[in-house]
């Protein structure tokens, strides 16, 4: 199983080139940004069409209600700010105005997770995937490289309702083809295998690709899903692979709770009970240093991936 | 409209409020009964709607947003009796699988309504992006908001109203039902608004006043205020009404805030309230 390094590139990129995109394909998208225009790669689209686009200036709460209401003469608002002003500090914006009035507003979402780096835990969200998994009428997206959350961009576009599109800062590998498919909610399998099933979204999806390779080193087949959608969830895909494999590892960057994990092991606990292991930021706030050297203290990184499926082959249920 | 027949459509709305709290023991009579003049007016005289035709985009028509969602008694009212859905449908109010929720929402498709509130102080953006598309999309209608004055106290209204001014959207008549009360007592005193006509002239909107409760005030301030619109500002009618006008033991007290007449005083209160076009 060899991954083609396409380039290397931020995945926030993806989201204002797929943007610029849409701006020239649809005359009802209209982009809000909070002040921080150049951060989420909005300016391609602000300077080809500055009639579709709203500073908001600091004022999150406002920008929200400002999208929820610009649906109303049949646009579609695309918002843009980091994770945690997208999300916590508007939760009550969006239950109301977006999620519960079924607005088809996108919430985009830049510098999720402890990859924001340096700028401590203020910025780093690791909250947020489930505050918006716990919304009715919500949909939510974690792509996983610059293509992939570019082709999200588009896709969600032509999706009618609320949508959370969740993205990232730091520069990461790219391993999705320019020309792929995406389907909210049909989740990719990137590699195939036996032993056991690692499914992840976001930046973990590359460092689940990393630890293929170790794994493949010491003998073990793994089976590799990108669930770059959180919600609705492919439960079949879960479902098909966890019946070969028998053992789960989910990895994510975002808290252990309430994130991609418990979401799996819902499905797991209801329909196919099967020992799982997480990767995730377990119940602490994160803290200044470099995305990668984030990722390593507070084990996220490919060692704590491979880790995992250790433990969790060392779980499954001896057959004689 | 002449007064008078406004004045007969406002009794029975009032009439609708209160047997509609009374009847499920909660809901929002006060603030209800202190906006019923101010809606009665919007819907029958001064918007340009269509009541047969409800479509969520409102393309080519006025639109009103509710910002205080706990007065859905009086949307509700109004909204049925200028024909937006069957009268009889009010009598579902607040009852299990009803249209008519709470507070106001577009869960269950409820014609004339076009986004949740109750939730304070979102209902100002909401409008404002709605009046920004207008503009966007060459709709010359207007985009009417109503706000408590309590609901003033939520720093989203503030946001908007600076959003509205810098981005000149003119297209835009926010009212505050100025009735000097909230759940925990008089505004004043639970936390002082200041100076409000200053602190909306600082913001940079057109800031006009009118007496709430006599339709010749209203018409003329709405008048004004629309004849301000597409003039570059904003345009916010402060709007002084009594909480619980039109019954006498409810006016000008906030303990009818939230609470409900039990039979005995609705009765009381019908007795103030002539049935003009029927009850539901």
């Amino acid at each position: 199983m060899e991954f083609e390094v396409l380039g290397n590139k931020d995945t926030r990129s993806g989201f204002g080139e797929g943007l610029a995109e849409l701006g020239q394909q649809n005359p009802d998208v209209v982009a809000l940004c909070a002040d921080l225009t150049g951060s989420l790669k909005m300016d391609a689209f602000q300077k080809a069409h500055p009639d579709r686009f709203f500073q908001t200036g600091i004022a999150e709460a406002n920008m929200i209600g400002l999208a929820a209401g610009m649906t109303i003469g049949g646009k579609i608002p695309f918002t843009g700010t980091f994770a945690n002003f997208s999300t916590g500090r508007v939760y009550d914006q969006i239950r109301q105005s977006v999620a519960y009035s079924k607005k088809n507003v996108k919430i985009c979402a830049s510098h999720a997770g402890l990859t924001l780096g340096e700028d401590g835990a203020t910025h780093q969200v690791l909250e947020d995937i489930g505050m918006m998994r716990m919304l009715p009428n919500m949909t939510v997206i974690v792509p996983a490289d610059f293509n992939q959350t570019k082709q999200a961009t588009i896709a969600i576009a032509a999706h009618e309702g609320p949508v959370y599109l969740r993205f990232g800062r730091p520069v990461m590998p790219i391993f999705v083809k320019p020309d792929a498919e995406f389907v909210i909610g049909k989740a990719d399998v990137l590699a195939e295998g036996t032993d056991v099933t690692i499914i992840a979204c976001g930046h973990m999806v590359w460092k689940s690709i990393e630890a293929l390779k170790e794994l493949h080193a010491i003998g073990i087949s793994a089976e590799l899903i990108n669930m770059h959608t959180i919600k609705p969830l492919d439960e079949a895909a879960i479902l098909k692979s966890v019946a070969k494999t028998g053992c789960v590892v989910t990895a994510e960057e975002h808290m252990m709770n309430g994130g991609l994990g418990e979401a799996v092991s819902q499905v797991l606990s209801r329909k196919h009970p099967v020992p799982q292991e997480y990767v995730a930021v377990n119940d602490t706030f994160g803290e200044s240093g470099t995305p990668m050297e984030l990722m390593t203290k507070y084990h996220i990184d490919t060692p704590d991936v491979v880790a995992a499926v250790k433990r969790a082959l060392a779980r499954k249920p001896i057959i004689i | 409209m002449e007064n008078k027949a406004l004045a007969g459509i406002a009794s029975q709305v009032r009439r609708d409020i209160v047997r509609m709290v009374s009847a499920v023991n909660s809901g929002h009579p006060g603030g209800s009964l202190g906006c019923t003049d101010f809606l009665t007016y919007l819907y029958f005289e001064q918007m340009q709607h269509n009541a047969n035709d409800f479509q969520m985009d409102g393309k080519n028509e006025d639109l009103f947003f509710l910002s205080n969602g706990h007065i859905s008694p009086v949307w509700y009212s109004v909204l049925a009796r200028a024909g937006y859905f069957p009268v009889a449908e009010l009598g579902t109010f607040r009852k299990l699988g009803t249209r008519l929720q709470g507070h106001p929402s577009t869960d269950k498709n409820l014609p004339g309504i076009r986004m949740a509130s109750g939730s304070l102080g979102q209902g100002l953006s909401v409008g404002i992006g709605a009046a920004q598309i207008k503009k966007l999309n060459q709709d010359p209608t207007i985009v009417y908001t109503l706000h408590g004055d309590g609901e003033l106290q939520e720093g989203q209204i503030w946001e908007a109203a600076m959003y509205a001014a810098a981005n000149k959207i003119d297209n835009i008549i926010a009212t505050i039902d100025a009735n000097g009360r909230q759940i925990d007592g008089d505004v004043d005193d639970v936390l002082s608004l200041g100076d409000l006509h200053q602190k909306w002239v600082a913001f940079g909107w057109e800031v006009l006043h009118m007496d709430g409760h006599d339709f010749d005030s209203i018409r003329s301030t709405m008048q004004q205020a629309k004849a301000l619109t597409g003039k570059g500002k904003p345009v916010v009618i402060i709007m002084k009404t009594e909480m619980g006008q039109g019954v006498d033991y409810m006016v000008g007290s906030h303990k009818w805030h939230g609470v409900a007449p039990n039979a005995e005083q609705l009765q009381v209160a019908l007795n103030q309230l002539e049935e003009t076009l029927g009850d539901y």
